[in-house]
């Protein structure tokens, strides 16, 4: 107050005036927590607000059925006559085996009865869903570059239980596209990421060419 | 320690840009590009396994075989069925684009009941049990206050189970009045009559084997007639085949045929004279089919004695010099198409199906089948080709003393009476009865409708509105909201052509015995049934000797007794062609002397003389006066376009040219010398007057067109289906007017007399 006072009651001069607010450690500490607050609210904040758990309808468990099988993954997720990849299994195809509870799992037991039974299909989360305007096709891929299942899906195959399954509340796309590290940086938690940069490095890495576009946007 | 304004500036400074160095803007946008991608309302194709389903499409008579690209219950894809015999592979775009048709807002959902004015288009939703006993009801009133013979159906078809059901019905309720609408086949069955002393057979032309076709005005690329099997014949077409196109308009037909041959419109009849003249003189003419087969080609005696005069004689005054001022053609260019046609190995002369505008002129299509008679080739390969539909293994009609006297009457349309003794169906004379009767007398007091749009495309469409209006109950059988539905009391819809079974029966105009049998694809998306089975239910519930008439359980069980041995073929190949091979010379005429008569003695004619029953050319007035109309309208048919009883459909609206509709306004089609005249430029608004009614029409300058004629697209200005099919452009048939041919009645003009101003 008195200092106000001294100022206007003072005579202006050419003098500098000292500056008698926050000090700049203040401001810049302010500046810090500003900062950090970002920081902190972007990598460990934002992810848990952009992505919510979703349970799984089923858990299931992809080791115990893969002794059951003789095709391995083939069996259930096969390519159809016309070439084109069937994607998770409709209730028919569980229903081939599953028209009654056959072991003690209660996972099993759960899907008998308010699927098979009610004729429901089962709205399984599908870890690798891409948008519609993404033209993928597993054929020249799985035959005619003979890739393995796991080289994109991880080894989902010998799991005995499903990895969680976020979904992200803005697309309704799973976590597993962009990846689990918000980053992007280092190994892929599950599985390899599926954002379009990463089709273009295999493609690169693979083939030395990214491809055109009309080729997965058609 | 002081906090003050900076203080928050500089942590607000922190957190922008700390959140920099955060994925919060990075992700969050990348994520909204997808969010936008996934609006509610963006169609998002099933995904599952691909079937390919076999069937017909029918949206129009061309009868093309169709697949359909189906996951699980949804219809994806429609493409050309390459082992169709009709149209191999080809389909034209109304085809392409017929699943908006079923998962389009113009479906009728459920059985329906007008509840406010008539055509305001207020009904509400029935049961179908609600329905059938209301339109029984009705009928069984009518029948009982002996008015049986004033219920009338109009059908687009009288072949086929559904509409052989339809008669049927008005067989055994007591009614003559089932009506097709007007189409080529009309001329094409009375030439078939009176020279080939046929009834009810079908005249096809064998155009993928021709190696020379002169098309009298066909659109045989423009999307008329059967559009797969012509586009699929020209498809196959190479350097040994030509195609001659005479049309006063630079069609798409025209503009790839090898020569266009603009003659004047309404003369083609002239210049197949004059083609047979230069053909007769030159002895050209296949002498073994004329000599052996053929009658009146000479001059002939009768049994009086009378001399009566031949078609060689008839021919002889039309020389190329002759025909060259009537048609406005070169005299060399007739001599030498005549001499092309004459000396090609499978010459075809075509007309009438395939017009925009069937003018049903007698003289000219019989002087066109008088062509093919000439070069001989009528039932061969490549040729003009005359069949039988199958017959149906359907038991006789019972009919009580109502329906015996009812069928007796005259009919309301006067086909077949003392005035018009040849004519099956007279379609565009009815809306004339219908306003010229008062509401007591009206002979027709109920209607049905299937398959057919006539308030949209009859002639002079606005009288033909208020005449069918003044019907006190109109049922449709619509799958859509048409025009006519619109109209109706009661609206029974029929499935869409992918959700139910029905035959079809050989495409006018192609030259096979084949029927089809359009299968379901998907399940009925709405509370709707076929047709057949609605009309059985009807008969049944009016009981009688017109449920006896309908013994069957339903539409399926008819069809399989119907086809008898055919069905498991139909229904296993979709297809079944019933006669392999065309009658050979010998038996193919029906005449009292077993030949081809080109003196056809059997024609109601308006004079008694021999050119009155000789196809000799006759100058045909048009409707409207000359000092009025200095110009003349003539409809034209675009690929693009469709023009029957179902409209366009949006997909098909948006590959339509800027300069043939924009936004809602129609562009008209003249010649750039007519436009000096009338002041017009490209682009202007002007208004075109008709003795019909008048419209405002934008003009397009077309080298193409001949001086002195409109063009205008046919098929748009549709005021029904949906809020995305109507009000765009000018119904045509709104312009348009018939006139009667005298002897028989079938609208024979070609054009309208019109007016045009600048607006």
């Amino acid at each position: 107050m008195s200092t106000q006072t001294d100022n206007t009651s003072n005579t202006p001069s050419n003098a500098p005036s000292p500056k008698k607010g926050a000090t700049g450690w203040v401001i810049l500490a302010f500046f810090v927590i500003g900062f950090g607050f970002s920081l902190l609210g972007g990598w460990v904040g934002f992810p848990n607000m952009l992505y919510k758990e979703v349970p799984h309808p089923i858990d299931f468990n992809h080791a115990l059925h893969m002794d059951l099988v003789f095709d391995g993954c083939n069996s259930c997720h096969y390519f159809r006559a016309d070439g084109s990849f069937s994607g998770a299994p409709t209730l028919n195809e569980c229903r081939d085996c599953h028209q009654f509870v056959m072991g003690t799992d209660p996972n099993e037991e759960k899907f008998v009865e308010e699927y098979v039974l009610q004729d429901k299909e089962v709205p399984w989360n599908i870890f690798a869903k891409q948008p519609d305007n993404v033209y993928f096709s597993h054929a020249p891929h799985v035959k005619g570059a003979g890739m393995d299942c796991a080289a994109c899906h991880g080894d989902i195959g010998t799991s005995e239980s499903l990895r969680p399954y976020q979904e992200n509340r803005i697309t309704g796309y799973s976590r597993d596209i962009w990846g689990w590290e918000m980053s992007r940086l280092g190994e892929p938690k599950y599985a390899p990421r599926m954002k379009m940069m990463d089709c273009v490095n295999c493609h690169v890495e693979q083939t030395d060419s990214k491809g055109s576009c009309f080729q997965c946007h058609k | 320690m002081k906090i003050d304004r900076r203080c928050f500036l500089s942590l607000a400074g922190g957190l922008a840009v700390g959140h920099l160095l955060t994925p919060i803007p990075w992700k969050i946008t990348d994520d909204i590009a997808i969010w936008t991608q996934n609006w509610p309302w963006t169609p998002v194709p099933e995904t599952g396994p691909v079937t390919w389903k076999n069937t017909v499409c029918t949206l129009c008579a061309g009868g093309c075989g169709i697949k359909v690209r189906t996951i699980r219950d949804r219809a994806i894809k429609i493409e050309g069925r390459t082992d169709h015999p009709v149209n191999k592979g080809s389909l034209c775009p109304l085809g392409y684009a017929s699943l908006q048709y079923l998962y389009g807002p113009s479906r009728v959902k459920t059985p329906m009941r007008r509840t406010g004015e008539r055509g305001s288009g207020q009904f509400e939703a029935i049961s179908w049990d609600e329905a059938i006993s209301e339109v029984s009801g009705k009928l069984d009133a009518l029948r009982k206050n002996g008015r049986a013979h004033t219920l009338a159906c109009i059908s687009g078809s009288d072949k086929g189970t559904v509409p052989v059901l339809f008669k049927r019905f008005l067989d055994a309720y007591g009614s003559p009045n089932f009506i097709r609408t007007p189409s080529g086949r009309d001329a094409h069955e009375i030439a078939a009559y009176l020279a080939q002393g046929h009834k009810d057979k079908n005249i096809g032309f064998d155009l993928e084997n021709a190696t020379f076709i002169l098309s009298f005005g066909c659109g045989l690329l423009d999307g008329s007639g059967a559009p797969g099997y012509q586009f699929n014949a020209y498809s196959r077409f190479d350097k040994g085949r030509t195609l001659v196109q005479v049309e006063p308009r630079l069609s798409n037909t025209a503009a790839r045929a090898k020569k266009w041959l603009p003659a004047k419109p309404g003369t083609e009849g002239a210049l197949a004279l004059g083609v047979a003249h230069v053909i007769v003189k030159n002895g050209l003419y296949d002498a073994d089919f004329i000599n052996g087969y053929a009658f009146g080609f000479e001059d002939w005696t009768d049994e009086g004695g009378n001399i009566h005069m031949g078609f060689k004689s008839l021919v002889n005054e039309y020389t190329p010099q002759k025909v060259s001022a009537i048609t406005g053609l070169d005299a060399n260019a007739i001599e030498s198409l005549a001499r092309d046609f004459a000396r090609a190995e499978k010459p075809v002369a075509v007309c009438g199906y395939n017009e925009c505008k069937p003018s049903a002129n007698i003289d000219k299509t019989l002087a066109v089948h008088a062509l093919n008679a000439l070069v001989g080739n009528i039932n061969q390969a490549g040729g003009m080709i005359v069949f039988a539909d199958p017959e149906y293994a359907v038991s006789e009609v019972r009919k009580d003393r109502i329906a015996t006297e009812g069928t007796a009457k005259p009919r309301a349309d006067m086909a077949g009476t003392d005035r018009y003794p040849q004519s099956r169906y007279l379609l565009d004379l009815l809306p004339e009865v219908l306003m010229g009767a008062n509401e007591n007398n009206l002979p027709v007091q109920a209607l049905m409708v299937t398959g057919a749009n006539p308030v949209y495309t009859t002639e002079n469409s606005e009288t033909a509105r208020a005449a069918f209006a003044k019907i006190p109950f109109i049922v449709s059988f619509s799958s859509f909201m048409d025009e006519t539905a619109k109209l109706a009391d009661i609206i029974l819809p029929d499935h869409h052509f992918l959700e139910g079974y029905r035959d079809v029966p050989a495409p006018d105009g192609v030259g096979k015995a084949v029927t089809s049998l359009s299968a379901p694809v998907v399940k009925p998306q709405y509370d709707t049934r076929n047709t057949g089975d609605v009309i059985i239910d009807i008969a049944r519930s009016l009981g009688g000797t017109i449920g006896e008439s309908f013994p069957w359980k339903d539409y399926d069980t008819f069809l399989k007794q119907a086809f008898k041995e055919h069905y498991r073929d139909l229904s296993r190949n979709g297809y079944v062609i019933h006669a392999e091979k065309p009658l050979p010379w010998d038996r193919a005429f029906a005449t009292e002397n077993g030949k081809y008569a080109f003196y056809p003695t059997r024609r109601h004619a308006a004079g008694t003389d021999d050119k009155s029953r000789l196809p000799a050319y006759r100058e045909l007035d048009i409707p409207g006066d000359k000092a009025n109309g200095t110009l003349a309208l003539i409809p034209y048919k675009s690929p693009r376009i469709a023009a029957g009883a179902v409209a366009n459909p949006p997909f098909m609206t948006k590959t339509i040219d800027a300069n043939v509709l924009k936004k809602e306004m129609l562009f008209i089609q003249i010649n750039p010398e007519t436009a000096r005249g009338l002041n017009l430029r490209q682009g202007d608004t002007a208004v075109i007057r008709t003795p019909a009614g008048e419209a405002r029409v934008r003009v397009n300058l077309f080298d193409g067109v001949m001086p002195g004629i409109v063009a205008m697209p046919a098929g748009l200005g549709h005021t029904a289906f949906s809020k995305f099919i109507a009000d765009k452009g000018v119904n045509v048939n709104a312009l348009l007017k018939p006139s009667a041919d005298p002897a028989y009645g079938l609208n024979a003009a070609w054009g309208v007399r019109a007016s045009l101003q600048k607006a």
